[in-house]
């Protein structure tokens, strides 16, 4: 089975990469705004527990929250200054959260506040997890799911191989990439701490083609003790979807409804590996992170180095945007939020914000009837079949679509609605469905 | 940059950027080789009867859209394809009033009734051409001779036949190939099979041209091939085991290929994307059904041709295909059947 795979998985779509724009720009410090909004919900989980007050006075670096609770992580300071107040604010998704509003001292010095340093050599497994807890760390490339649930391995389970994401398959990003080339001392760093707490013999970094140069760099930089592999991957959207990255390097299928342990892998993004290296040996907390910021709204594409917490409408201040902004994605284009409102801030899930303005985007916005041309099935990298579930989602047949047809293996990455023809809203249809199916099962 | 609005969608926000109408286009687009060979080989009737059926279509199906208060869907091309088709499955020298009454009945019974288009169980254009052969099966087989002399000079009484009148049988009439090895054991040449120089519907003759516009599609990624091969690799297989069996009793496998409407309904009606499965098991199992119900027809039946019943019956079992035959989800057990 291992030697038969394809080196890739079945299905999947080719939209235009979009990613020679930014691809060649070295990563580059951003300015720190006079103001921070640091909303204390940038995970999935609960909100980080404030330990600060009104007024009062912190160090870059100084923890602001804790995590409150298992699947929780902590928060800090990306700026010496004083929290002004602490109030809600816009997220993303259009709620409002409560969060910090956090003024730069003017004149602040460099100083950043450490914790408690985690000797990798010492360490304990539950030291480590521990660790990247209380550094905030969570999955930079997107999901903000927090690092350490996701490497906390069930006694019943072991971890074979641990993989590192470097894959990166959403259009117009290109932080992972910068990071590969840039950050290899702290990503390997950060594989021995990952090695080390999750018990694997092997690691493989899984990196697409359009990134050679990443992988060759990387291979070139193995220290000599570490048992990691580079392996070079054909360009396919969704591949850095976790399922589909463990079946394009190892040819092993995640059972439906369960988790990368299943089959003994674990995987970790990149940049959250290299975070991982950086901040540990330390004691740190993130403060900031990289962001690739483009489109063909932007002047001063790149990828930047930003605080958290920095106002979305300071970034685009601060790079400069042609005309009049239409539409503004954070994330890729694939799976990225549309954004109704510019005074939202930075997060720790933010791994790019790409900006259209007017004209720029041609949709066809005609919807026709499904003409069932299966399109959408032989793009589906489950193998779902998105027109037979697009058609019960009309009906309402809720039920079916999840008994039946496995509805809630669908992770919406979004390559049926990128092929279909008809302009179906495939997407949209079975988010709405799989969170009616949960609130069924939920009562 | 303040107190803007920004549009917001849904994710993903690319697609892809073809429409369904670009692919309907694109199938008429690849018809035009077969329907102008028709017109080249058949003279003005052939191009008289494919205008009138494209008329009759797209005019029955705007005015049932008009009636039941939808917007016009003529647009989308979809009832030009029926149009185009159901002019090329008839004779060259079919009554045109019959003509329009068949483009009627595509639309009007074979989508419109159904829901229109993403909804017809059959191929809209078979079902105009059945209904015809029912009621007129002097006419629908009264065949014509390719490449007569004055075929773009005159036009055929026949064509012309009053309406609700039946016309006069056509002393200018040639047998089909089917019907000749059907009735009188003849056997064409398989190089005028393929070239077109043979009578037979409107658009069927030149096996050449069909293929052409096929490949055009399966290359833009239009047309499922599996179908088209499904289907002739069937016939093919069948009647080449019978013709090796009994070489004076069956037809030769490149005769079965060539004659007939099998190309034309192989090609472009049998991939009528609405009426035949989704997934590519799927499709060979349709084109495998299809293909024998053909072989069984044209050597068992009491017709010369089965094409259009094979087609027909092979939409019929389509739903049912799909819903026995789905592809395995990713992380589910090697055997699922999915009810």
């Amino acid at each position: 089975m291992l030697a038969l795979h394809r080196n890739t998985f079945k299905h999947g779509v080719h939209p235009p990469e979009h990613k020679e724009e930014t691809n060649q720009l070295p990563i580059r410090q951003f300015s720190f705004p006079p103001l921070l909004m640091i909303p204390l919900s940038q995970h999935i989980g609960n909100p980080s527990k404030l330990v600060v007050r009104e007024g009062q006075e912190v160090t870059r670096g100084q923890l602001l929250a804790e995590s409150d609770g298992y699947l929780s992580v902590a928060l800090h300071a990306p700026e010496t200054g004083k929290i002004r107040k602490i109030a809600n604010m816009p997220a993303i998704n259009g709620k409002m959260v409560q969060g910090i509003y956090l003024e730069a001292a003017p004149s602040s010095t460099q100083e950043v506040l450490e914790g408690t340093p985690i000797d990798l050599e010492s360490a304990t497994s539950e030291e480590i997890l521990k660790g990247i807890q209380n550094a905030g760390i969570v999955g930079l490339g997107g999901a903000a799911f927090p690092t350490h649930a996701k490497l906390n391995i069930p006694d019943c389970k072991h971890c074979e191989v641990l993989i590192i994401n470097g894959i990166e398959c959403e259009p117009y990003l290109t932080t992972d990439h910068r990071v590969m080339l840039e950050q290899s001392d702290d990503i390997f760093l950060g594989i021995r701490y990952l090695l080390k707490s999750t018990g694997a013999k092997d690691c493989v970094i899984g990196i697409e083609a359009n990134k050679q140069d990443a992988a060759d760099y990387l291979s070139k930089s193995i220290p000599s003790d570490l048992p990691v592999k580079v392996q070079v991957v054909p360009v396919k959207y969704p591949q850095g979807a976790e399922k589909m990255l463990i079946t394009a390097l190892t040819g092993k299928e995640v059972p439906s409804g369960g988790l990368p342990i299943d089959v003994n892998a674990v995987v970790v993004n990149v940049a959250t590996t290299a975070e991982i290296g950086r901040l540990l040996p330390h004691g740190r907390g993130i403060q900031e992170r990289v962001i690739t910021i483009t489109g063909p709204g932007i002047k001063k594409k790149g990828n930047y180095l930003i605080p958290i917490g920095t106002p979305l409408r300071y970034v685009l201040d601060q790079v400069g945007v042609e005309g009049k902004i239409s539409e503004v994605y954070m994330g890729g284009p694939m799976m990225g939020v549309a954004v109704s409102n510019l005074d939202i801030s930075i997060t720790k899930g933010t791994s790019g914000i790409v900006v259209f303005t007017e004209n720029q985007i041609t949709r066809s916005e005609k919807v026709y009837p499904c003409i069932k041309c299966g399109a959408c099935v032989d793009a589906c990298p489950l193998s779902l079949n998105p027109s037979k579930l697009g058609i019960l989602a009309k009906f309402e047949a809720y039920d079916q679509m999840a008994e039946e047809h496995h509805l809630m293996d669908c992770f919406e990455c979004g390559s049926c609605s990128y092929v279909c023809p008809s302009h179906i809203p495939l997407v949209q249809y079975f988010r709405v469905s799989k969170s009616i199916v949960r609130k069924r099962k939920a009562s | 940059m303040s107190g803007q609005t920004l549009n917001i969608s849904t994710s993903p926000h690319l697609t892809k950027g073809l429409g369904t109408d670009t692919i309907m286009f694109h199938v008429v687009l690849a018809m035009m080789p077969a329907t102008c060979f028709a017109v080249y080989s058949f003279g003005i009737n052939a191009a008289l009867v494919v205008i009138t059926a494209v008329l009759s279509c797209v005019l029955t199906e705007h005015i049932l859209c008009r009636l039941s208060g939808k917007p016009s869907t003529i647009n989308d091309w979809s009832a030009v394809i029926t149009g185009v088709l159901l002019g090329l499955v008839l004779p060259p020298i079919f009554p045109l009033w019959m003509t329009f009454l068949g483009g009627v009945i595509a639309i009007g019974m074979g989508k419109f009734m159904f829901g229109g288009l993403g909804y017809n169980v059959f191929n809209p254009a078979l079902v105009g051409r059945a209904v015809l052969q029912a009621a007129f099966p002097v006419a629908i087989t009264t065949w014509y001779t390719a490449f007569q002399s004055d075929r773009f000079l005159s036009i055929s009484s026949s064509l012309l036949a009053f309406p609700f009148m039946e016309p006069k049988v056509d002393t200018m009439s040639g047998a089909t190939p089917l019907s000749a090895f059907k009735f009188d054991g003849v056997s064409a040449d398989s190089m005028d099979l393929a070239l077109g120089y043979i009578s037979g519907s409107t658009g069927e003759t030149s096996a050449l041209f069909i293929l052409l516009g096929g490949l055009y599609l399966v290359i833009r990624n239009f047309m499922n091939w599996r179908i088209p091969v499904s289907i002739l690799g069937t016939v093919f297989a069948l009647s080449g085991t019978l013709y090796l069996i009994n070489p004076e009793a069956y037809p030769s496998p490149m005769f079965m290929l060539f004659s007939g409407g099998l190309m034309l309904g192989a090609v472009f009606m049998a991939t009528d994307m609405v009426a035949s499965p989704i997934t590519s098991l799927g499709v060979v199992i349709y084109g495998f059904v299809i293909g024998l119900l053909v072989v069984v027809i044209r050597i068992w039946g009491g017709l010369p041709e089965g094409v259009m019943y094979a087609i027909l019956l092979g939409n019929a079992i389509s739903p049912h295909i799909d819903r026995l035959v789905q592809n395995r989800v990713y992380g589910t057990a090697k055997k699922k059947v999915s009810e």
